[in-house]
């Protein structure tokens, strides 16, 4: 019973085949078209590396940049590391929450490097720099 | 026609450089784009015929080409930031496009790995033992020690992986670099597998770094037919801090989960896939290139003791001068906080900098006349890292730290090893029971017959800072790897100095010791 997912899975594990230690860049590309990387991908992409499907599983469960479900709404990702923190980015987090309420999640990265002009914000592979309260709530409300 | 020079950077990119490019496009300009010279405060920073303006939004475009504007900051080479600086890894900085290789080409490039063929690996080796070259990554290992191993090993093949993980809080030069010069780690990575047998390269990249990965993707394209027969690839990490500790990040590589292996046996003999592999940060392998073709002794010739060459130290945080600076080892904590990054941005005294990152300890002004210096730091129980400073101006809540580097810790360990995975999550209750002023008291369980020899009292606030002391005992001497071993720094650092911030009297015993 193959659906398309399943074929466009194979490819994605296909066009990996080469590498050594090809685990990640493939849970990399499922991650980044379907949104995560789910039960039946972990089954069949243990089945094509020879892995156990608990050995997939503790990889996906392992990594943050990996998930189980479908993100629920879009994400900002807002830096709370120990630069940030000292340009002041915790005055920043209840006022950022609220603005986003149910549409749009905020959830806490470590670090992006741009540590001398925080508080700093990720949105997809965009980056944002020097944030206050107006910017930050300006971004959120501009996320599609 | 006027030529507009701004940076693709990251970090001017998210400063809003792109529509400061496009504004100087549309009014005629022929803009390129650079690397950044790591003013980040002057980001997005405009160079007009050497001159610089900054930082510049789209509004200021026709100031400055009329030459009204007044974010002029003079000739950027000759900028007090700039020009006391001692640049050989970031020599290029500011000043080439990042991958046109005719700009790498211009400047020196490719001179390292060409004599680097004709010396040998034997004598390539030798000359970064040599150098004094050390791990600037953090740990500080002689980088030709380590080099020396994987040569002398005997594998049908043998891997070159560059630590690109760079997860550290005021942390960047790794970015910048691979933003910035990526042909240059490339060609430290073609000399280390010239110099040791090995014929393929990983570049482990964090995946919070989508420009670096970019440029360096780019780049390795088109140097492929220079460094052949060696063959370079980026691979992208997942978000797991952990995974710029070496073992880990090895495990990762290999596509397992991000956890710390016991060491012996060392990657140097056993790492990749079972292979003799050397692991060395981004800066370190960027060292390599001006080693290799200014000769050992002209590296050697800068810095102090045991710590040679230059470090690109990274000044950032609540500092009103933030960037990269790059200098021979010796400079004092103080004139790189006070007088290179100008003191606090909000203007507020200077209560705290913090060395080396998340692990890295928390110095108090009183100490601020200490070299940058691997020895000189690790003898005040603290550590320069990779170098990169935070500085936190009076509103810092050093309590508030010392919390956060346990749930930090807790969050980000890899669960391998006891001390790490549970000692955080301890540490971090007990943080919190110092702060909220209410010692643990005595629970049901202590309570009954067959518990006599549990204590009756509750603790008192002293008791539980003899608990966290202890506790950081445990992690620093039992840890696998150095997250759970160096989080008690920042932790006791932030306990011994600002004893206050935690609600404790002023006569708390001395800490740690």
């Amino acid at each position: 019973m193959r659906d398309a997912k399943a074929d466009r899975l194979d490819e994605i594990i296909a066009s990996h085949s080469r590498r050594e230690g090809p685990l990640l860049p493939i849970l990399h590309d499922v991650q980044a078209e379907f949104g995560c990387v789910d039960e039946a991908s972990k089954r069949q992409i243990a089945l094509a590396l020879n892995l156990s499907r608990a050995e997939v599983h503790g990889v996906v469960s392992f990594y943050h940049d990996f998930t189980a479900e479908p993100k629920a709404a879009p994400v900002l990702k807002l830096c709370r590391a120990e630069s940030c923190k000292a340009r002041g980015v915790e005055a920043l987090v209840d006022g950022a929450v609220a603005a986003a309420s149910e549409r749009v999640k905020i959830e806490t990265i470590y670090c992006l490097g741009l540590c001398s002009v925080g508080p700093n914000a990720m949105i997809g592979n965009a980056v944002h720099a020097r944030l206050d309260a107006p910017k930050l709530e300006k971004l959120i409300r501009e996320i599609a | 026609m006027v030529m507009v020079r701004i940076s693709d950077d990251a970090l001017a990119i998210a400063c809003g450089a792109d529509a400061v490019a496009d504004a100087f496009a549309r009014a005629g300009a022929t803009v390129e784009r650079v690397s950044s010279w790591g003013m980040q405060w002057l980001e997005p920073l405009v160079e007009i015929d050497g001159k610089g303006f900054g930082p510049a939004t789209a509004d200021d475009v026709a100031a400055i080409l009329d030459g009204s504007s007044p974010l002029g900051i003079g000739v950027i080479a000759e900028h007090p930031f700039i020009a006391k600086q001692q640049r050989l890894t970031f020599a290029r900085a500011g000043k080439t496009r990042p991958t046109e290789l005719a700009d790498y080409e211009a400047t020196g490039g490719w001179k390292g790995l060409a004599r680097a063929r004709e010396i040998g690996a034997e004598a390539t080796v030798e000359e970064v033992v040599a150098s004094g070259l050390r791990g600037r990554g953090g740990a500080g290992f002689p980088t030709g020690i380590k080099w020396r191993t994987v040569a002398a090993a005997v594998a049908d093949q043998k891997y070159i992986v560059c630590n690109a993980d760079e997860g550290d809080s005021a942390t960047f030069a790794d970015r910048m670099l691979m933003e910035g010069d990526p042909y240059c780690l490339i060609e430290g990575m073609a000399i280390a597998g010239l110099a040791t047998g090995a014929t393929k390269g990983y570049i482990y990249v964090r995946s919070e770094y989508p420009h670096a990965i970019a440029k360096l993707e780019e780049a390795i394209r088109r140097s492929a037919h220079l460094v052949a027969p060696f063959v370079l690839e980026v691979r992208v990490g997942a978000g797991a801090y952990v995974c710029g500790e070496e073992t880990s990040l090895l495990n990762s590589l290999e596509g397992k989960r991000g956890e710390v292996r016991a060491k012996p046996p060392i990657p140097a003999l056993v790492g990749l896939f079972g292979k003799p592999t050397i692991v060395n940060n981004v800066l370190s392998l960027a060292a390599v290139p001006y080693i290799l073709a200014k000769g050992a002794k002209a590296y050697a010739d800068y810095g102090m003791g045991r710590s040679r060459g230059t470090m690109p130290i990274q000044l950032a945080g609540n500092i009103k001068h933030g960037g990269l600076y790059e200098t021979a080892f010796g400079i004092t904590l103080g004139q790189l906080v006070n007088e290179i990054g100008g003191g606090t941005d909000d203007g507020s005294p200077v209560k705290a900098a913090q060395v080396g990152g998340p692990l890295g300890a928390y110095l108090h002004p009183d100490q601020f006349d200490i070299p940058f210096d691997y020895e000189a730091y690790a003898a005040v129980d603290a550590l320069i890292g990779h170098g990169g400073i935070t500085v936190f101006g009076e509103g810092a809540d050093m309590a508030g730290m010392a919390r956060f580097a346990m749930e930090f810790c807790a969050a980000e360990s890899c669960g391998k090893c006891t001390p790490c995975r549970i000692g955080s999550v301890r540490g971090k209750e007990l943080i919190d029971r110092i702060m909220a002023r209410v010692p643990r008291q005595r629970d049901t369980l202590e309570g009954l017959p067959q518990m006599h020899n549990a204590p009756t009292a509750p603790r008192s606030l002293e008791d539980e800072i003899v608990l966290l002391e202890d506790l950081c005992e445990t992690m620093k001497f039992g840890s696998l790897c150095a997250l759970g071993g160096f989080t008690p720094y920042p932790v006791m650092s932030a306990l011994k100095h600002w004893p206050e911030d935690f609600g404790a009297r002023q006569s708390l015993p001395e800490a740690a010791e």
